[in-house]
């Protein structure tokens, strides 16, 4: 309990002094997972959205893959990506190993697959429901898809905040392909892993505390953003 | 009025279910002129012979031809209908906008409808808010904006009180007379009396009966219409 509460005092002591190096970490957070967040959302949404609407040979064995995918562990997510991207890697020459790019990389294998499960699962039950009235209007298939994502943008939404919550608080894979280096790819997480590995359990706790309010901001944010409370509008 | 689209033939037309025929096979034409109603009791084949001649329906034999075929002059009201999970308005204009119609004109059409559907109040609200009977118009007035050649309506006043259905008849005679063919399933006697040029009764599957609506009301020619037109039960 003293723990928890010194932990409280260690949070708000960085945030109402401004700690430049807390703002570093959490800036470098948000900008990591947010552009993790797009990338992931622009190829998992419209394939989550696809899965629904067309059928083909090994469809189901595509859906189960990703499903199974969702499961992938976050740390041999990063060994893959670490062994891409080191210099006698594939893709070594492009020097990405320990820059947030090769965090964004990793985080982005990490919630595709997450995103695209929850967004199928969505978009097949509008799909159930719209089906026969898009057939009946001759819309096109591009057309079926971007009506579904539109109309769905609800819950597509909690697919990208079930995606962002994963990222944000992912630690095995950035560590590994971050190197959690000060002022260059720590993070967070990573940070509350070293402050804690060190035994500074209240700051370890405050970035905790950090991690948790920021999470809360977006998820409150993006809320806020696209209405989706209002009770008279979509 | 001519409509190109017209006539349609349905040659030996049959549609099964996980092996059980539902449907046929089916010998049909849908000529000029209309209204047609189809009538038949519960399980008939109604809704699927309505689903099979807009297109929605695969088939497992036989035929349908269009005299024209244009899909996209075609529209179809279900007996649920189904609104898009936008507002009022937005779902008048998703026909347009599905054919290129700018955003600013698909509105004024929209609006146009709205108020001829007594709906100009509700314009911003989210379609599935409204009351059943709104729905049905609002489904109906999304058929017809783009003002197609035909229109299949599969019971669409089955759960309606007198007022509304009168709505949706006055809807239908207008659209009939500027060149739209409709083509309806209904339950309702009364209805098919006040709506039908011609006729098509279907039980378990097979046309029993076509012909001219005054005709056939007033002559029913096989035992099954007869006992329909009577309240029977027709099985």
């Amino acid at each position: 309990m003293h723990d928890i509460l010194a932990g409280f005092r260690a949070a708000l002591g960085l945030i109402a002094t401004f700690d430049a190096e807390l703002w570093d970490i959490s800036l470098r957070s948000l900008q990591v997972s947010l552009s993790a967040l797009v990338i992931a959302s622009a190829i998992a949404i419209p394939l989550g959205t696809l899965l629904a609407v067309q059928r083909f040979r090994f469809r189901r064995l595509v859906i189960s893959v990703i499903n199974a995918l969702m499961g992938l562990p976050p740390v041999v997510v990063g060994l893959m990506v670490y062994l891409l991207l080191s210099r006698s890697g594939p893709f070594g020459v492009l020097g990405l190993l320990f820059t947030p790019w090769a965090m964004i990389v990793a985080q982005v294998i990490i919630i595709t697959p997450l995103i695209a499960s929850i967004a199928h699962q969505a978009m097949r039950e509008l799909w159930a429901e719209y089906h026969d009235l898009l057939i009946s209007l001759n819309a096109r298939k591009s057309q079926r898809i971007a009506t579904l994502i539109w109309d769905g943008r609800r819950s597509l939404l909690t697919a990208a905040l079930a995606g962002f919550g994963r990222a944000i608080g992912e630690v095995g894979a950035i560590m590994i392909v971050g190197g959690n280096i000060d002022q260059v790819t720590r993070v967070l997480t990573t940070a509350i892993a070293l402050e804690t590995s060190r035994g500074d359990f209240a700051l370890a706790l405050g970035l905790g505390f950090v991690l948790i309010g920021l999470a809360l901001m977006v998820s409150l944010a993006t809320h806020w953003l696209s209405r989706t409370e209002s009770g008279e509008r979509w | 009025m001519v409509n190109a689209m017209f006539p349609l033939a349905l040659q030996g037309v049959t549609v099964a279910r996980r092996g059980r025929p539902v449907l046929g096979p089916v010998d049909l034409v849908l000529g000029q002129g209309g209204p047609t109603m189809i009538l038949g009791p519960n399980g008939s084949g109604k809704t699927t012979l309505l689903r099979v001649m807009h297109g929605l329906e695969r088939i497992g034999a036989g035929s349908v031809g269009w005299q024209r075929d244009a899909p996209d002059r075609r529209a179809f009201v279900f007996q649920t209908p189904v609104m898009l999970r936008r507002s009022t308005i937005e779902n008048l204009c998703y026909p347009l906008r599905l054919r290129g119609v700018g955003r600013a004109d698909a509105r004024q059409a929209a609006a146009g409808w709205l108020a001829r559907i007594g709906l100009s109040d509700h314009a911003h609200r989210p379609a599935t808010r409204l009351s059943g009977g709104e729905r049905q118009k609002l489904a109906l007035a999304r058929a017809l904006i783009g003002q197609p050649d035909a229109v299949f309506l599969d019971e669409p006043c089955s759960n309606l009180d007198g007022h509304a259905t009168r709505e949706i008849e006055t809807l239908l005679r207008a659209a009939a007379q500027s060149g739209t063919r409709i083509v309806m399933a209904t339950h309702d006697m009364g209805q098919a009396r006040r709506l039908a040029a011609d006729v098509v009764f279907l039980v378990a599957g097979r046309i029993v009966e076509t012909g001219a609506a005054p005709a056939i009301f007033a002559a029913p020619k096989t035992p099954a219409f007869r006992a329909f037109l009577n309240g029977d039960i027709v099985t």
